[in-house]
């Protein structure tokens, strides 16, 4: 369980949002949402830890995570970025064994145990037929799905994704959600990703959390959409939402 | 069959250490050299024991120091910088150097006394390069500190690149003809300078150097990915980019105090090692890089003695033959990646 306690989120001396407080459960798949510039992504690098707090906390399982080390962070927030790793040369074995550093000794080399992990998470995302493929010849998408193998192998409770379906064609936009969905469900990861997809994610997402200027609010979609609070969020420009359909449409 | 590729490069360094003893200015028989190693006497020819053992032996191993420091300086910077261009020089490290020598050789005219220790010659060359690189390298850590961005960093090291080029200008404009010239000649580098006496001091430096980055293979792993890739896997960012600017910073001083700036090696070895290992993986890349580096640098050495009438040609003219095409290739190769 991870909880955001009045949490401000800011790079430098600018503060970008505060008074932050909700919540993620182990098991869920939870989206945020907020247009450009209001704050998704320096919230989601401060949930990784790339960035301190700027005020209040935020702790998972009770502890605060600027009191974990170094190599409990990275055994337990695995992460999937915008940026991509262009590492000629690297396969999606080797790719995805990336995931076991926070666990092998000194040189890095793999264990019986780590190559197990290794296999079991290229088959868990299907991408195990991949196996020696280069990684930069691939898809966005199968790209996509090495790296959220990589944080399976990395066996984390926490995975957070910064919008993992931006670049990707529809089809595989619903795949890597319906993926992510699995992997919470199944396997108990608490699953953290931000999007702009927003009917997808209202549609396909246990939580969602809306950020935007006023403030950050979470629920499920139903309840954000009985409360108004879905209306509020997307109310601009003509744009309407229907509750009972939950979808939007052009006024 | 990465194993045998690395056993195949360990071979292949120690023929070239033995083609370096044998092959010279001057025909010396095989079976006198093995007898020479052996520490038996030539009777008829005295001056080949001291050929082999004052001049070829030292000359063989700067080289292969010379050329696994400055590959293995090539690496660490291309993998930190997630530059396929990054190489000692860019960093402004070596143009430290050479400010230093050019201090010492144009405006000092060779000479200084400090207190009552008294440096000329050979000696002051080192002392200065090794001060003009470490103290870039000091300025490049300071700023490294205060700029996230390894963008940036790359930035300063040209800028600085460019202030030393024109400090050098300067002292040029205003030095004498034979400062000049003796800079100049410094400029073209060497292995045939270091005596078997001052060998010790040079393989100390660099075998620490060589050491210190095989402790960062996991670390420079994880740097492939990106910093903040590499920070979610529990690498201290800040720690390694510092230890790995020492690793440079050492190894490059140390070269180019001792045989001048050699250009391209650490620039195109870490290539050419990918290229024949296809990994990226530092376990197997970082040793494949020094034993390549290690095997161009002698294969140079051995070029250099070709002139039939026993005078060298400079490695820096060498190098660059080696070089050049594989940094093309890699240019070509990377636009063939993005299209």
């Amino acid at each position: 369980m991870i909880t955001l306690e009045d949490l401000s989120t800011g790079y430098g001396s600018r503060c970008v949002a505060s008074h932050l407080n909700a919540s993620l459960s182990p098991g869920r798949l939870t989206c945020l949402l907020g247009a450009n510039g209001v704050g998704k992504s320096t919230l989601l690098r401060t949930l990784c830890g790339f960035l301190p707090p700027m005020g209040g906390s935020i702790r998972i399982n009770g502890t605060d995570i600027r009191q974990l080390s170094r190599k409990e962070m990275s055994r337990t927030i695995g992460v999937v970025l915008t940026e991509r790793p262009d590492v000629p040369d690297m396969n999606v074995e080797e790719m995805t064994a990336m995931g076991r550093t926070p666990y092998t000794g000194f040189w890095g080399s793999l264990q019986g145990k780590d190559k197990e992990a290794v296999k079991e998470a290229m088959q868990m995302v299907g991408i195990a037929h991949l196996r020696v493929r280069k990684v930069h010849t691939l898809s966005d998408g199968e790209r996509q799905k090495v790296m959220i193998a990589k944080t399976l192998a990395q066996q984390t409770p926490v995975i957070l994704l910064d919008e993992p379906t931006a670049f990707l064609d529809f089809p595989s936009k619903v795949e890597t959600m319906r993926l992510l969905k699995r992997l919470a469900h199944e396997n108990g990861k608490t699953i953290f990703l931000s999007t702009h997809d927003l009917e997808m994610a209202i549609q396909l997402a246990d939580d969602l959390w809306l950020l935007s200027k006023e403030g950050l609010q979470s629920g499920t979609a139903d309840n954000l959409s009985a409360n108004g609070s879905l209306e509020r969020f997307v109310s601009c420009n003509g744009i309407k939402f229907d509750a009972a359909r939950k979808v939007f449409y052009l006024s | 069959m990465k194993k045998l590729i690395l056993f195949i490069l360990m071979l292949a360094t120690v023929a070239l250490c033995a083609a370096n003893l044998w092959w010279g200015s001057l025909d010396i028989p095989a079976k006198a050299v093995w007898k020479i190693l052996c520490g038996e006497d030539i009777p008829e020819h005295p001056s080949w024991k001291f050929i082999i053992l004052e001049n070829r032996i030292p000359q063989m191993v700067t080289a292969l120091c010379c050329g696994a420091a400055l590959s293995t300086s090539g690496l660490l910077l291309q993998t930190a910088f997630r530059n396929p261009l990054a190489g000692p020089s860019i960093l402004g490290i070596d143009s430290g150097a050479n400010l230093g020598v050019a201090l010492a050789m144009l405006y000092l005219g060779g000479s200084v006394t400090l207190g009552g220790l008294s440096l000329d010659g050979y000696l002051l060359v080192i002392a200065a390069a090794m001060a003009g690189a470490l103290g870039i390298m000091g300025l490049l850590l300071l700023i490294s500190g205060l700029l996230r961005s390894p963008v940036m960093l790359l930035i300063t090291g040209v800028i600085i690149s460019y202030v030393t080029g024109a400090l050098i200008s300067l002292l040029n404009f205003s030095a004498t003809e034979e400062g000049v010239h003796s800079y100049i000649m410094w400029g073209m580098g060497n292995f045939s300078g270091i005596s078997l006496d001052r060998l010790p001091v040079y393989v100390l430096l660099c075998a620490i150097g060589l050491m210190t980055s095989i402790l960062l293979i996991k670390p420079l792993d994880t740097l492939l990915l990106g910093d903040n890739y590499a920070a979610n896997l529990g690498t201290s960012i800040r720690l390694t980019r510092n230890a790995l600017l020492c690793c440079t910073g050492l190894l490059t001083a140390t070269t180019t105090a001792f045989c001048g700036p050699i250009s391209f090696l650490g620039l195109a070895v870490p290539h050419i090692a990918r290229m024949v290992m296809r990994t990226g993986n530092h376990r197997i890349l970082m040793p494949a890089t020094m034993l390549t580096g290690g095997c161009l640098a002698l294969l140079c050495n051995l070029c250099s003695t070709l002139p039939p009438n026993g005078s060298l040609i400079p490695i820096n003219v060498i190098t660059p033959l080696i070089g050049a095409p594989v940094i093309l290739y890699v240019i070509l190769h990377t636009r063939k990646q993005q299209a």
